[in-house]
């Protein structure tokens, strides 16, 4: 029994993972740059959510409708103005554009906020459980997260479908040339893109909090290595791969636990390292481009 | 006026020059067929009237106003639309999709979803497959039509028979006479000398990045295409036909 709960919480774990995946996703797909700094987003989100909480008594999910489209604004600029330039010197430079935020961020945060766990009280809920059978709970919070993971890469996938913008996106996925030649302004379309990138990032990044019970301006660096191995797990360019990668990565880990509380991070990379030796194309092959 | 000039073009990938002092014009209406073995710099001269690669020197003006500097998005919200070489489709999306796409620039005019696959027949039946799944000759007939989408004014083709069988080629060029019809110019870049002859309203023959021989089909020679086509003749300079200004070494005017 403790293995099948073990495996059910690493099923929900995986929820958080293709969340925190989903905008990494999105900005490598559409734009081809390696967001380092996406962990570091998710950090900034949370914290947003902190603060407000801690100094306006704001209840952290009124936050996530200020903090998202925040931090989407931030992206549109940040891709418009910084990563925009730098696409123009090589591929490789906006990497290192976002090598340096990641760096920035949390020695910003440090010297705002201090090293210290800035709480996030959800009232209870990271707490709550629902038991299923004896030996097996479901955590409300992790339930929600994962519902709110799956309705999240949905929309996105309709969204990329149906609409025009979304049109774009993917035909920027496969030709980003082409597309200027027929007439659509690639650095609009790109700065959208990094919009819902950093949107979805600090969304998820509310939830890591949440699930933590609080953020510190280090939790960005783990983050953003369990949303690149979700990615790579799943699949480049595809998002419910993401998921399913998120779900392979959450399962290592709990059930690595299992063994010994030391092993979780130990077995999760190394599952990571499995799939990019058998199988680099990830778990789930999809043509479906994001 | 012209609808599209070009002055003294003068292109390069790094050190190497693909396009050397070349100038030339289009009218509305008109074909003007560029000709010339590969790397003869006429793929590079296209796409530096689309805006998809800055000449070293030189202008494009369209419709009388300087557009040298606008990037080739803005190009294609003028009316200037390119249909690349191999045709790039965008293969994750559907042939209608592909088409949607072409629409970006939202100019308004003749050609939309329903009056596209009507012009090219041969896409009514695909417009829900996938682009990756398609034949040359249907690709092609979808990069037409997507550039059509845009309601260019100048439409620029090029190697429009790259690889595809004569009667596909055949259906193609049967499509494109009613889209002439509406007035647009066209610039061609074609390998197929006898078809070009048979369209073209006038020519310019491309060597090594220069434009040697210009004319109309009726004034030049099968000759003199194929000596400047191979070089064989350069003294050729300027043709024999009331089009055909004379070029001179430090290139002509065409």
């Amino acid at each position: 029994m403790v293995v099948v709960n073990a495996l059910v919480q690493g099923i929900l774990l995986g929820g958080l993972f293709a969340m925190a995946a989903l905008g990494l996703s999105i900005a490598f797909g559409v734009l081809r740059v390696v967001n380092l700094a996406h962990g570091e987003i998710m950090t900034v989100g949370a914290y947003i959510a902190a603060i407000g909480l801690s100094w306006a008594g704001l209840n952290v999910w009124v936050s996530m409708l200020i903090v998202v489209p925040v931090l989407g604004f931030v992206g549109y600029w940040v891709q418009r103005l910084l990563l925009q330039r730098a696409l123009r010197i090589s591929e490789l430079a906006p990497l290192l554009v976002t090598f340096g935020i990641a760096i920035i961020i949390p020695n910003v945060l440090i010297e705002l906020f201090t090293t210290n766990k800035q709480q996030i009280a959800t009232g209870g809920l990271a707490v709550r459980s629902i038991q299923v059978v004896e030996g097996v709970s479901i955590g409300v919070l992790p339930l929600i997260t994962m519902i709110v993971a799956v309705a999240l890469i949905a929309a996105t996938q309709l969204f990329l479908a149906r609409t025009r913008t979304g049109r774009y996106m993917r035909a920027a996925a496969d030709d980003s040339e082409t597309l200027r030649l027929m007439g659509v302004d690639h650095r609009r379309l790109y700065a959208l893109a990094m919009a819902l990138a950093f949107g979805i990032a600090a969304f998820a990044g509310i939830f890591l909090g949440m699930r933590q019970g609080g953020v510190t301006p280090f939790d960005g660096h783990l983050a953003v290595l369990f949303a690149f191995e979700a990615v790579i797990i799943g699949g480049l360019g595809s998002l419910w791969g993401t998921l399913a990668g998120g779900i392979v990565l959450g399962v290592a880990q709990t059930l690595a636990g299992v063994v010994s509380p030391e092993l979780p991070l130990l077995v999760g990379n190394l599952v990571f390292l499995a799939v990019l030796m058998f199988r680099p194309a990830g778990i789930v092959r999809s043509k479906v481009v994001v | 006026m012209a609808l599209l000039e070009a002055h003294d073009i003068d292109a390069r990938y790094g050190d190497v020059r693909a396009v050397t002092d070349v100038s030339l014009t289009l009218d509305q209406g008109e074909l003007l067929a560029l000709v010339g073995a590969n790397g003869a710099g006429k793929s590079t001269l296209l796409r530096v009237l689309a805006g998809a690669h800055r000449p070293f020197s030189g202008t494009v003006a369209y419709q009388g106003e300087d557009v040298t500097r606008l990037r080739d998005f803005e190009r294609n919200r003028r009316g200037i639309c390119l249909v690349p070489e191999g045709r790039r489709l965008f293969a994750s999306l559907t042939v209608r999709e592909n088409l949607l796409v072409g629409g970006g620039s939202q100019r308004s005019g003749r050609w939309d979803l329903g009056t596209v696959t009507d012009a090219l027949p041969v896409l009514a039946p695909l417009l829900d497959r996938n682009a990756s799944q398609l034949s040359g000759g249907q690709q092609q007939a979808v990069a037409i039509g997507r550039a059509l989408m845009s309601n260019p004014e100048v439409l620029l083709l090029d190697e429009v028979s790259l690889g595809l069988a004569p009667i596909v080629i055949d259906e193609l060029y049967a499509s494109l006479a009613p889209v002439r019809e509406t007035g647009l110019g066209i610039v061609l870049v074609e390998q197929d000398l006898e078809r070009t002859l048979a369209v073209a309203d006038r020519i310019v023959c491309m060597l090594e990045g220069e434009a040697v021989l210009a004319g109309t089909p009726a004034t030049l020679t099968h000759e003199q295409i194929t000596d400047a086509y191979f070089g064989h003749a350069i003294a050729l300079h300027g043709g024999t036909g009331d089009d055909a200004a004379a070029a001179g070494s430090g290139g002509g005017r065409w």
